[in-house]
């Protein structure tokens, strides 16, 4: 599914140069959950970037779902960034001024997908998250928690066999932290290979492999079991 | 994403900020509306000139004689001899004396101003001066030499109060009785020194009046406009066989004046554009500039379109689309202020704008071609955009 072999990424600024990745290979199973865990300039955000297919590696090979992601320009990254990802951002990131529904369907108005059949996906992404009420509301309306719902709405609309989620519940309190992160994991379930980008370990620990990264390198990668999550799903 | 969801996406975002988006537009709107109105106000201003000039006869070649010794010279035989030798080109011909510095007098009253010339029968057909009460000036009063003459309106109201009281009165030109046989329609609001300030006499008078005996100038009168240039050459041709010098005689084609008289205004005409056209520049510049300050404003928005998939040629369309939008709803609104304008002027004396088709298409296509050309330049600076550092923008 996905497959980093000794990537780098390194940016030169003068005559010193940053190591943001320092040699990763990484091998990501379909319907994994892995969280990759690291402090701040650990090198984690560049990897969800490159896996994310926002950034290319300097140098090493990505492949995504079999294609070769680190020869791409950028119309081809944009439409692997359609097809294969979903992503969901800390800031939530919704358009402020589009209605949630408009919100859900943007990736799929960039597959060109025909405006019957769209409203009809978004509308399905809605309701999995649970908001398949609030169609034509607009993000300022709703609350952090529902915003991040309507993002992983968004991120699924378009059935990507990927999810990258980077620190999802970070700007959540903790009760609906966990409603965020019990939605994810209700989605791994169904079969979504879900990769999540953290600082926080106890969220880490509820994912079902752990990713650490330190300067640019893996430091460890490891199975876990979840810890049981008591408040339970949505 | 397609031309139509771009459509919406750039309708939506003009609706969203009003003001600034009036406030984009209204270079263009000027812009728009000052070509119009100036194309239009030029294009009445040449309609009146050229009506102007058809009403003196559009067909009507005037001939000038100066001559070339006394051996040879042409008389109005040859002239007339000219006309019915050539039917086809030819329908008509006068002489046309001018009496100069004649003074009009009746009673005590004097006018000085008044133009008298000398004419044949013909004279009232070729010009288009037909009398309205009374009648023309007849063969008759040539051949006679009769003290006949036709006045314009202004030497009738000046001297008789109407038209209708002129008829069968008496006047004096440089010490000379006429009859007044007719009076010509009003064609200038009977002013003084207009065309209504004229007083028409059989030429063989006016020889006499003017103490000239050989006739300088003539008015032909071609059969149709179509054949006038034909005309001029013909008798170009025959006044060249009998002087064998050009600078003897000038032959003048009215229609050929007409024709560079459209010439000019139409450079006018695109010359006013041209300077209308430079607000309709700067009106572009505006447009970029607001685009570059939006692209900036929603660089996060790009970043999070781009996340999900936005080719850069999505953004770029977005944009450029957005450009277009602008600018050519200011182009519609620029058209309509400028059909009001041009319509408003109408009330300014002496024009009469005609709303000109071609600058509204023109104008139009000009602003719309704008916004493509001012918005490439921001769209392609959002669609260029890294997607890490517009998601990380704030």
């Amino acid at each position: 599914m996905i497959e980093l072999k000794n990537v780098y990424k390194i940016y030169s600024d003068g005559d010193s140069e940053i190591r943001a990745l320092d040699g990763v290979s990484l091998f990501v199973d379909k319907g994994e959950f892995t969280s990759i865990v690291g402090s701040s300039g650990s090198g984690k955000s560049t990897c969800m970037n490159i896996i994310g297919c926002l950034d290319i590696p300097t140098s090493g090979e990505y492949y995504l779902h079999g294609n070769d992601v680190s020869k791409m320009n950028e119309k081809e990254l944009a439409y692997i960034r359609n097809k294969e990802l979903g992503f969901v951002f800390q800031q939530y990131n919704l358009i402020p001024k589009l209605n949630l529904l408009e919100n859900v369907e943007l990736p799929l108005i960039y597959r060109r997908i025909n405006p019957s059949k769209r409203k009809e996906m978004a509308k399905i992404a809605l309701e999995r998250v649970g908001l398949g009420d609030r169609l034509s509301k607009f993000p300022s309306q709703l609350s952090g928690g529902q915003q991040q719902r309507v993002s992983i709405a968004r991120a699924l609309a378009g059935e990507p066999p990927v999810i990258l989620a980077d620190e999802p519940t970070g700007a959540l309190d903790s009760k609906t932290g966990r409603d965020v992160l019990a939605l994810l994991k209700k989605l791994n379930d169904e079969g979504t290979t879900i990769v999540l980008i953290t600082h926080d370990n106890s969220i880490a620990a509820q994912t079902k492999r752990i990713v650490r990264i330190h300067d640019g390198k893996i430091i460890s990668d490891e199975f876990n079991i979840p810890a049981k999550e008591e408040e339970g799903a949505v | 994403m397609s031309i139509k969801q771009s459509l919406i996406l750039a309708l939506k975002s003009l609706m969203g900020s009003k003001m600034r988006s009036f406030l984009t537009m209204l270079g263009i709107i000027i812009g728009v509306a000052a070509v119009i109105i100036i194309v239009s106000t030029i294009n009445g201003m040449t309609k009146t000139i050229l009506d102007e000039f058809d009403s003196m006869g559009a067909t009507n070649i005037i001939v000038s004689v100066r001559g070339r010794g006394s051996s040879r010279s042409v008389d109005i035989d040859d002239m007339q001899s000219l006309v019915d030798d050539n039917p086809t080109l030819l329908k008509g011909m006068t002489p046309s004396i001018t009496v100069a510095g004649a003074v009009v007098k009746s009673g005590s009253e004097n006018l000085d101003t008044t133009s008298v010339t000398g004419a044949n029968e013909s004279y009232a057909e070729i010009n288009n001066k037909k009398a309205e009460y009374g009648r023309d000036l007849q063969y008759m009063d040539c051949n006679a030499r009769l003290t006949n003459c036709v006045v314009g309106t202004y030497v009738a109201k000046e001297f008789f109060g109407t038209s209708e009281n002129a008829l069968g009165n008496e006047l004096k030109i440089n010490g000379k009785t006429f009859t007044i046989v007719g009076v010509l329609e009003e064609k200038a609001d009977s002013a003084q020194s207009s065309a209504d300030d004229i007083v028409i006499i059989p030429y063989t008078v006016a020889q006499k009046l003017a103490y000239t005996f050989t006739i300088g100038s003539y008015t032909f009168c071609a059969l149709s406009k179509e054949v006038a240039d034909k005309a001029q050459t013909l008798i170009e041709k025959y006044l060249y066989d009998v002087f064998s010098n050009t600078n003897a005689y000038t032959v003048t084609n009215m229609s050929s004046l007409i024709e560079t008289m459209d010439d000019m205004t139409a450079k006018m005409s695109l010359m006013g554009a041209a300077v209308a056209g430079i607000s309709l520049l700067v009106g572009g510049i505006g447009i970029m500039n607001i685009m570059l300050v939006s692209v900036t404003e929603r660089t996060r928005e790009i970043g999070i379109r781009k996340s999900l998939g936005a080719a850069p040629w999505d953004i770029m369309s977005q944009f450029v689309v957005e450009a277009i939008t602008t600018s050519s709803i200011g182009g519609i609104l620029g058209i309509i202020l400028g059909i009001i304008g041009s319509y408003a002027a109408r009330f300014v004396e002496g024009l009469n704008p005609v709303v000109s088709i071609s600058a509204i298409i023109i104008s139009f296509t000009v602003s719309a071609l704008i916004g493509v050309a001012f918005g490439y330049f921001p769209a392609k600076k959002a669609a260029a955009l890294n997607p890490i550092d517009a998601l990380r923008y704030d």
